[in-house]
C-alpha cells in the first residue's frame, strides 16, 4: 500500500468514526470522495499551507457537495489544519465542525457550503478574481452528481466557459446515487461529461478510486491553461471501502451504530493490514 | 429646537428642482470608488444598461475588466460575486430588485450572509418605480427579505446623492450590505456631497405633534406631507431612516417620546419592511400609536410611477391622512 492509500484509508476510518460518534451525517458521499480529497491534499496537487490557511498564492478548494464535510474534515485534520481529536466533536453543540462546512469557524474551509448547486459558481467567481489579479493559483470544486440536477450548476458552466477560466477544475463525484435512489431513476442528469463538453469545457474521466490516476489527471487539469475550464468526471462508488455501505442509497445520510462501526473499521483495518501498511 | 439644522446636508433650492434616478448613482459611484483605489468589481445579469453598471465599465478599459456580465442567471451572479469577494474584491451585484434578491435568495442567505462575505447586493428598479412593467417586476418585499438575514445591513437611500453616499458606505462597511435603488427619476432632497453613517437616522424637519419615519422615495412625500400638515397647524417631525438595518433606535425613540405618535412611510409592503422594524422598536421600548403607509400586502400593477404612488396610497396626501388617523387615536 502506498502512502497515499494509507492516507485515504485513515480518512475513511475517521469518516465512519466521526459520523458514528455524531449519531448523524453523510457516510455514503463522504466515502465516495475520500480518494479524490486524498489525491488533492496529499498527492501534491493542491498548493496549501495548514500553518497559514489564508496564504497568498494558495490553490483553492471548494466542497460544493457540503454534506461530504466529514471527508473534508478528515483531510484537513490529517493535513494539520486542526487537531485530529477534534473530529469527535462533529455536529455537536459548540463545535467548529458543523454539519456542513462553516468557513467562519474552521480554518482551511474557503467558504461555507451545504446548499447544493452553489459551489461551482463560487469557484468560478474565485477563478475570475484570481485571473483578474494575475494570480496563477488553481481553483478546484468538488460536486456531487445529484447536485448537477441543480440548474445553477449549468449557469456556472456557461459562465466559466465564456470567461475562459482555465484555472478552474470541476470534479464530479459520479457515484450514481442520491437520497431518493439512483440518479438515473430519480431525475436522470444524463451524460454529465457530454453536458460539460457542450458548454465548452475540457472534459476528462477517471476512476475516482485510482489514486495514482487521480493525482495525474488533477495535476494535468491544474497545469493546462488553454482557455477552457476543466471538468473531471470521477466514477466512484458511494460508500466505498465499507462493503455494506457500498452502492446503497440508504447510506447517504445515516450514521452507523456501534456494531456497524466496528464492522466498518474492521474492513478498513483489514484493507490496510493486507498490504502491511499499519503497525 | 424648531430651528435645529439637520445633521445631513439638504439640497439648495436649485438642486431641489432637479430630478435624478437613484440607480444613476450606481455605475458612477463604482467608478468613483475604483478611482479612489477600492478594489470594486460589479457582477450583473444582462441589465448593465438599466442598472448603470455599464457606466462603470465605460469609465476606463481597466474597469471594463471589472464588470462580470453573467447573462440572465441571477443565482450564478450572486455566487460569482461571492467568489470574487473571496479573492479580496469588494463585489457589487446588480439586476432588478425582484430578481437580484428573490431569484437569488438562497445564494444571498447561504453563501453571502452565512459566510459573511464582502458582497454588496445593489439591485435597481425596486418598488413601484419600475412602473409599466407591472406586478411581476415591482419588488415590494425585498427589504423584508433582506432584513431578516443575519449579517446583512439594509440601506434605502432617498435620492441620487443619498444613493451615492449609501454605495460608498456599503463599500466601507465589511460584509454583506443591501442597497435599494429605483428606476424612476425622483427629486433631489440632499446636497450632492452629503454623507451617511451606518445605523443613523436623520431628523430632516423638526416637529412636535407627530413623527413621520420614512425611507427611499417616501422621504420627499413625507417632507411634502409635513408642509401640508403645517398649513393645517400640525407640526410633523420627518426622520430619514435610510439605515433600515441597523436601525437608529435612539433617534426614533427620542422623536416618538416627544411627539407621542408615529407614521411610517415606505415604498414597500407594509409587511416586514421599515414599518415593521419601527413597530418592533416602539413595542419593546416605548409603545405609541402608529400608522403604516405602504403597499397593503398586494402585488403591484402597471402604471406610471407617479400614478402608482397615488393608486397605492403612498403619496403625501396618504401620509397626511395617516397622520390624521393616528392623531385621532
Amino acid at each position: 500500500m502506498t502512502e497515499l492509500e494509507r492516507r485515504a484509508n485513515e480518512m475513511r476510518r475517521d469518516i465512519v468514526s466521526m459520523i458514528a460518534e455524531a449519531g448523524s451525517g453523510h457516510p455514503g458521499g463522504s466515502l465516495s470522495c475520500a480518494d479524490i480529497l486524498a489525491a488533492l491534499y496529499f498527492g501534491g496537487v493542491l498548493e496549501h499551507d495548514p500553518a497559514d490557511p489564508q496564504k497568498a498564492g494558495r490553490d483553492r478548494f471548494f466542497l460544493a457537495k457540503g454534506h461530504a464535510a466529514p471527508a473534508l474534515y478528515a483531510a484537513l485534520a490529517q493535513a494539520g489544519y486542526f487537531p485530529r481529536e477534534e473530529l469527535s466533536t462533529l455536529r455537536k453543540l459548540g463545535t467548529r465542525l458543523q454539519g456542513h462546512p462553516d468557513s467562519n469557524q474552521l480554518p482551511g474551509v474557503e467558504v461555507s457550503t451545504g446548499s447544493l448547486g452553489q459551489g461551482l459558481s463560487i469557484a468560478a467567481g474565485c477563478a475570475a478574481g484570481l485571473a483578474l489579479d494575475g494570480d496563477r493559483s488553481a481553483v478546484f470544486a468538488l460536486l456531487g452528481d445529484g447536485e448537477c440536477e441543480e440548474g445553477q450548476v449549468w449557469e456556472a458552466a456557461m459562465f466559466a466557459a465564456h470567461r475562459r477560466l482555465d484555472n478552474l477544475t470541476a470534479i464530479v463525484d459520479r457515484n450514481g446515487l442520491q437520497i431518493d435512489g439512483r440518479t438515473s431513476e430519480v431525475c436522470d442528469p444524463g451524460d454529465l461529461g457530454a453536458k460539460f463538453a457542450a458548454f465548452g469545457w475540457d472534459v476528462r474521466t477517471v476512476d475516482g478510486h485510482d489514486l495514482e490516476a487521480l493525482v495525474d489527471v488533477l495535476s494535468a487539469c491544474k497545469a493546462e491553461r488553454a482557455g477552457r475550464p476543466h471538468a473531471l468526471i470521477a466514477h466512484t462508488v458511494k460508500g466505498k471501502g465499507v462493503s455494506f455501505m457500498e452502492d446503497q442509497a440508504g447510506w447517504h445520510g445515516k450514521a452507523p451504530n456501534a456494531e456497524q462501526l466496528e464492522a466498518a473499521l474492521a474492513e478498513l483495518v483489514d484493507a490496510c493490514e493486507k498490504e502491511a501498511c499499519r503497525g | 429646537m424648531a430651528n435645529a439644522a439637520p445633521a445631513v446636508k439638504l439640497a439648495d433650492a436649485a438642486l431641489a428642482q432637479t430630478k435624478k434616478a437613484t440607480r444613476a448613482a450606481f455605475g458612477a459611484t463604482l467608478a468613483e470608488l475604483a478611482d479612489a483605489g477600492v478594489p470594486v468589481v460589479a457582477v450583473d445579469a444582462d441589465l448593465t444598461g438599466s442598472t448603470t453598471t455599464a457606466a462603470f465599465a465605460a469609465a476606463s478599459p481597466e474597469y471594463a475588466k471589472r464588470l462580470f456580465n453573467c447573462g440572465i442567471a441571477e443565482q450564478n451572479m450572486v455566487d460569482v460575486a461571492a467568489g470574487l469577494a473571496l479573492t479580496g474584491h469588494v463585489a457589487f451585484t446588480g439586476s432588478f430588485a425582484v430578481f437580484g434578491t428573490g431569484r437569488a435568495y438562497d445564494q444571498i442567505r447561504n453563501t453571502v450572509c452565512y459566510s459573511n462575505l464582502d458582497v454588496k447586493i445593489c439591485p435597481t428598479h425596486a418598488g413601484v418605480s419600475v412602473g409599466p412593467d407591472g406586478g411581476s417586476h415591482q419588488m415590494l418585499e425585498d427589504v423584508a427579505l433582506m432584513r431578516v438575514l443575519p449579517n446583512m445591513r439594509v440601506l434605502v437611500p432617498a435620492d441620487y446623492a443619498a444613493a451615492r453616499a449609501a454605495l460608498k458606505l456599503a463599500a466601507a462597511t465589511p460584509g454583506p450590505v443591501y442597497v435599494r435603488m429605483g428606476r424612476a427619476s425622483v427629486p433631489c432632497v440632499y446636497a450632492d456631497d452629503m454623507e451617511l453613517e451606518l445605523g443613523r437616522a436623520y431628523v430632516l424637519r423638526p416637529g412636535d405633534d407627530v413623527t413621520i419615519v420614512a425611507c427611499g422615495v417616501e422621504i420627499r412625500e413625507a417632507l411634502a406631507a409635513a408642509e401640508l400638515l403645517a398649513e393645517q397647524g400640525v407640526s410633523a417631525e420627518v426622520v430619514d431612516a435610510f439605515s433600515v438595518k441597523p436601525l437608529d433606535e435612539e433617534t426614533i425613540l427620542a422623536s416618538a417620546r416627544k411627539t407621542g405618535r408615529v407614521v411610517v412611510a415606505e415604498e414597500h409592503s407594509v409587511v416586514g419592511g421599515l414599518g415593521s422594524a419601527v413597530a418592533d422598536v416602539l413595542a419593546r421600548r416605548h409603545p405609541a400609536p402608529c400608522a403604516f403607509v405602504g403597499v397593503q400586502d398586494v402585488f403591484g400593477k402597471s402604471g406610471e410611477f407617479e400614478q402608482l404612488l397615488g393608486y397605492f396610497h403612498l403619496d403625501a396626501a396618504a401620509i397626511v391622512e395617516a397622520v390624521k388617523n393616528v392623531m385621532a387615536r
